[in-house]
């Protein structure tokens, strides 16, 4: 995994950490300005640490987990940039920024050192349409899940009436735009963690028949799509927003982290074998 | 001068305490009537908006206000005494004026507040409660209002509620573009706020008021819809905000009023603005999920953060209004060497009118060319021997001896004496004359 380019694209996503870790201090005016040009030339050199990547090996498999994660930071970044471009919004970025640093930081600084990917993910095709469209939908949810609680911390700034000018929650969206910004997420993402799931489904029960489902890994995933599905609904029937749309979204997307945590409790859906 | 005034404002009570205190356009007139009925007060007048509740009177004894104002509105004096502030003599003046200016208001620069003075006054004068140190006291403060409105930059830019209301509906709803509108109460503040949220896009406007007429009225001229009274729980969920002004004395909307408007919303947010004093809209409102109420404080607190290009303007403004009351301070002292000038100079022509009586029998026929250089000649005297002592009284009305000055030209010309007729005159010269 060449690794000169993605440690350039973290070096500037590094600059996106200080930018949201400065606007909780009350932010400096010099970093918003450079923020936007350099973490979008750092999703640039992401693109070309991945194709180099994919160039590389001949083929890009999700062997590890690192290059998993190099694959999330980069679908995030897309993300935020869309949502950018759409709503004019930076504001997901104080919450995105710092993830993408990480995941990008993991998937950069960690070991690089060659693995055997597991036969079973790199003997269909199908694995890189799952890996895919999951990833589209986990990012989907992550920003929904950001846009409720940038949604509970305006709508808190609002009431209290507490707001001094300059904190960062005064350059927070409006908050119709931000209920926005989470239910389009929620929208965007859905057909994508459904196609990803079935995607998935369809590679297990070819290889392992109904057991499959059994797997802690595979029922958390499952699990998570139904709490999408409620949020969805809730949203669509009730119009849920605020304290009990953020509880529901914190609440999937725990269950979401666990799901990709629950990789190592996994007998059957492990990027590596052991 | 003897200028005094007590009240209440946003900074130093709450709204809880105004509430109490305010007087209703209606009951204002008997206000007034009560207030100058109080012993000690020879003018007054009474400022009551939703800010602010101020008695202003002349002649009054500072204790006398106190006691009007805790006899009239029955309330513990205990209870309000913390929140009450008082004002005399160059203070008052300058708190009328700064009040006038809108630099008293919870939104520095507003400009209704120097019609609801004018209103006041009006009331007043109509009364008869405000006639000579009062209308000179009201007349200044609105020609200073005028100065600093045109010599300072106060009141442009966003400095009004309306301003204010729309700034944070921008906040909840990123633009007002398509959003509704409904006025419950079609008072002026209203109107201009649902003027200015229309001017931001605001596409419809709903207005409901007691009095239907009212309504249709200002739906008219806003291009809007009114809707019966009867019917504002029915039709409130249609709005995105909701701008009560009503003078209700007990909230219109309650807790179970805005659970059922937001269901009807489908949990849509609404935001509440409540200029109306006491509040049309009930505080724990607020801590449903979704709806957001300001009341006029809210707005306040608000309007505070606002830039601090306004709080310079504000500066300039003070210094106008500081020049302003030494002038007027200067002017009222001068007006009381206006009587002892007009004595002085009546004197002096009686004096003048005696001897040409005198000399008249005397001269026998005189052409009226000659009568006329008579009369001119004995004017010409008086008015240059009279010349020094009336400047100098009016230049001294500034200075610490001006009393010394005042009360020893009284004594010298003997100004005090009750006849200043012909005979008394005559009997003075004589007296003066030297014998032979």
């Amino acid at each position: 995994m060449p690794l000169f380019w993605l440690r350039v694209a973290l070096s500037l996503y590094a600059v996106g950490l200080l930018y949201a870790l400065a606007a909780v201090w009350g932010g400096r005016e010099i970093l918003t300005r450079i923020t936007m040009p350099a973490v979008g030339l750092g999703m640039t050199f992401h693109f070309v640490a991945l194709i180099e990547n994919a160039m590389g090996t001949g083929v890009w498999t999700p062997a590890s987990m690192h290059e998993l994660e190099s694959l999330l930071a980069f679908l995030l970044m897309v993300f935020f940039f869309i949502i950018y471009a759409r709503f004019h919004a930076t504001a997901p970025g104080l919450a995105v920024f710092p993830l993408v640093f990480l995941l990008t930081a993991s998937a950069a600084l960690g070991a690089n050192k060659a693995i055997a990917p597991n036969p079973l993910f790199v003997s269909s095709q199908w694995i890189y349409i799952h890996v895919g469209l999951i990833f589209i939908g986990y990012s989907a949810l992550l920003f929904s899940f950001i846009a409720s609680i940038l949604y509970l911390i305006q709508e808190k700034s609002l009431k209290s009436l507490k707001a001094k000018p300059g904190a960062f929650w005064t350059r927070l969206p409006a908050l119709a735009v931000i209920d926005d910004i989470g239910y389009k997420c929620l929208l965007w993402g859905f057909p994508f963690m459904t196609l990803g799931l079935i995607a998935g489904a369809m590679l297990g029960e070819a290889r392992q028949g109904a057991s499959y489902f059994l797997d802690a890994k595979i029922a958390l995933s499952i699990f998570t799509w139904i709490l999408y599905v409620v949020i969805l609904y809730t949203r669509w029937s009730a119009g849920w927003r605020g304290r009990r749309a953020a509880y529901l979204a914190t609440f999937a997307f725990c269950t979401a982290v666990l799901a990709w945590a629950a990789n190592s409790l996994s007998h059957t859906h492990r990027f590596i074998v052991p | 001068m003897k200028f005094h005034l007590i009240g209440v404002n946003h900074n130093t009570a709450p709204l809880d305490v105004r509430e109490l205190l305010a007087v209703s356009e209606s009951r204002l007139p008997q206000a007034v009537g009560e207030l100058v009925k109080h012993p000690g007060v020879e003018e007054g007048m009474v400022i009551s908006t939703c800010n602010r509740v101020e008695v202003i009177a002349s002649g009054a004894h500072p204790s006398d206000l106190r006691g009007f104002l805790h006899s009239y509105f029955g309330v513990s004096p205990d209870a309000i005494q913390s929140h009450i502030y008082e004002f005399h003599e160059r203070e008052a003046v300058r708190h009328v004026f700064r009040v006038a200016s809108s630099l008293d208001s919870m939104v520095v620069g507003e400009p209704q507040i120097l019609g609801q003075v004018k209103e006041a006054y009006t009331v007043a004068r109509g009364l008869g409660a405000v006639h000579s140190a009062l209308e000179a006291l009201l007349s200044r403060a609105f020609a200073v209002a005028k100065k600093v409105r045109s010599e300072t930059a106060i009141g442009s830019s966003s400095v009004s509620i309306a301003s204010v209301a729309v700034q944070l509906a921008e906040r909840i709803f990123g633009s007002l573009e398509g959003r509704t509108v409904y006025l419950v109460g079609a008072g002026k503040m209203a109107e201009l706020a649902a003027r200015h949220m229309i001017g931001h896009g605001a596409k419809r406007v709903i207005i409901s008021n007691r009095t239907y007429e009212r309504a249709v009225d200002l739906a008219e001229s806003l291009g809007g819809q009114a809707v019966p009274y009867d019917k504002l729980y029915e039709t409130a969920g249609q709005a995105d905000i909701i701008v009560t002004s009503t003078g209700a004395a007990d909230p219109i909307f309650r807790k179970e009023h805005a659970e059922a408007l937001l269901k009807g919303r489908r949990n849509r947010p609404v935001f509440f603005i409540d200029i109306a004093v006491p509040r049309n809209v009930a505080p724990e409102v607020n801590k449903l999920d979704g709806v957001f109420v300001y009341d006029i404080d809210d707005l306040q607190s608000v309007a505070s953060t606002n830039s601090a290009e306004r709080k310079k303007e504000a500066e300039r403004a003070e210094q106008i209004i500081e020049t302003e009351v030494d002038r007027f301070a200067l002017r009222m002292k001068s007006l009381k060497v206006v009587p002892t000038i007009l004595s002085l100079q009546e004197y002096c022509e009686n004096i003048r009118q005696a001897e040409i009586d005198r000399i008249r029998g005397k001269l026998g026929q005189i052409s009226p060319e000659q009568e006329a250089a008579i009369e001119a000649m004995t004017r010409g005297i008086i008015n240059k021997l009279l010349h020094t002592p009336i400047t100098t009284l009016k230049s001294s009305a500034a200075n610490p001896e001006a009393e010394t000055i005042h009360e020893m030209i009284r004594r010298i010309f003997n100004l005090d004496a009750k006849n200043l007729d012909s005979k008394n005159l005559d009997s003075n010269q004589n007296n003066g004359k030297p014998k032979g």
